[in-house]
């Protein structure tokens, strides 16, 4: 079994990055491996309540991240930085949570196996 | 060293391409095996036939068949982003197939590093 982990960097509309990289992470739940999800920079906007695309025309995605533990896809890390220049808290996002300090992340990332940056 | 390698970006636009298919000539000139290279996102453009730059500029699309034709490269179209852009059997050009994210996943696992060229 091997480390995947998968960083979410981007925000959640804008750019299809976001979508693509939960696709990518449903496959990888089905393969037995150790998955875990980072969201940091404007990834942590991925996690914030009250998504409402009506405006834009796009599919609201951000349930998906509510159904993760569903496919055993339990490793949710958020760093710190990254939500507190948003103005976000733990109070704030759809899942639990664990939240990292950058160096903390750092740490994190260099145990893995395979990092995928989204 | 067996090398994953997975290009997220498309031709041109980005140098995402440029730069994965220089890292894989020359890790194969060192030596080593690319174990895969994986087509995501708009990188999935990457694979069309209908590409044709100007004659003075490379060939991004033909220089991955090239590759898959003189080291039998596996390069690996996501065929749900695939799909979404209009890029479809009919449209490869030679040495790419068209194949699900599995393959993205199943390259992280078999090889022994796995190279992200992307925005």
């Amino acid at each position: 079994m091997k480390k995947f982990m998968f960083v979410n960097r981007k925000a959640p509309y804008g750019t299809i990055y976001a979508l693509e990289s939960l696709e990518v992470v449903l496959i990888a739940a089905t393969f037995d491996q150790d998955v875990s999800l980072v969201f940091l920079d404007d990834g942590v906007y991925e996690l914030a309540k009250g998504q409402d695309t009506q405006g834009i025309g796009i599919k609201n995605h951000s349930k998906t991240y509510r159904a993760l533990d569903g496919y055993d896809v339990e490793k949710l890390y958020v760093e710190r930085e990254s939500m507190q220049a948003r103005g976000l808290s733990e109070d704030d996002l759809i899942v639990d949570v664990e939240v990292l300090s950058s160096v903390e992340m750092a740490a994190l990332m260099a145990e893995q196996d395979v990092v995928l940056s989204f | 060293m067996k090398f994953g390698i997975l290009v997220s970006e498309g031709p041109y636009t980005h140098q995402a391409s440029d730069t994965a298919y220089q890292f894989a000539r020359a890790a194969i000139e060192k030596g080593h095996e690319i174990q895969r290279v994986f087509f995501y996102h708009d990188g999935v453009y990457n694979a069309t036939r209908l590409t044709e730059p100007p004659q003075d500029d490379r060939h991004v699309v033909n220089r991955w068949s090239a590759l898959n034709a003189e080291h039998k490269v596996d390069l690996v179209v996501c065929v749900a982003a695939a799909l979404r852009r209009g890029i479809k059997d009919e449209v490869l050009a030679p040495g790419f197939r068209i194949s699900g994210l599995g393959q993205l996943v199943d390259s992280g696992i078999k090889a022994d590093r796995f190279v992200t060229f992307g925005d």
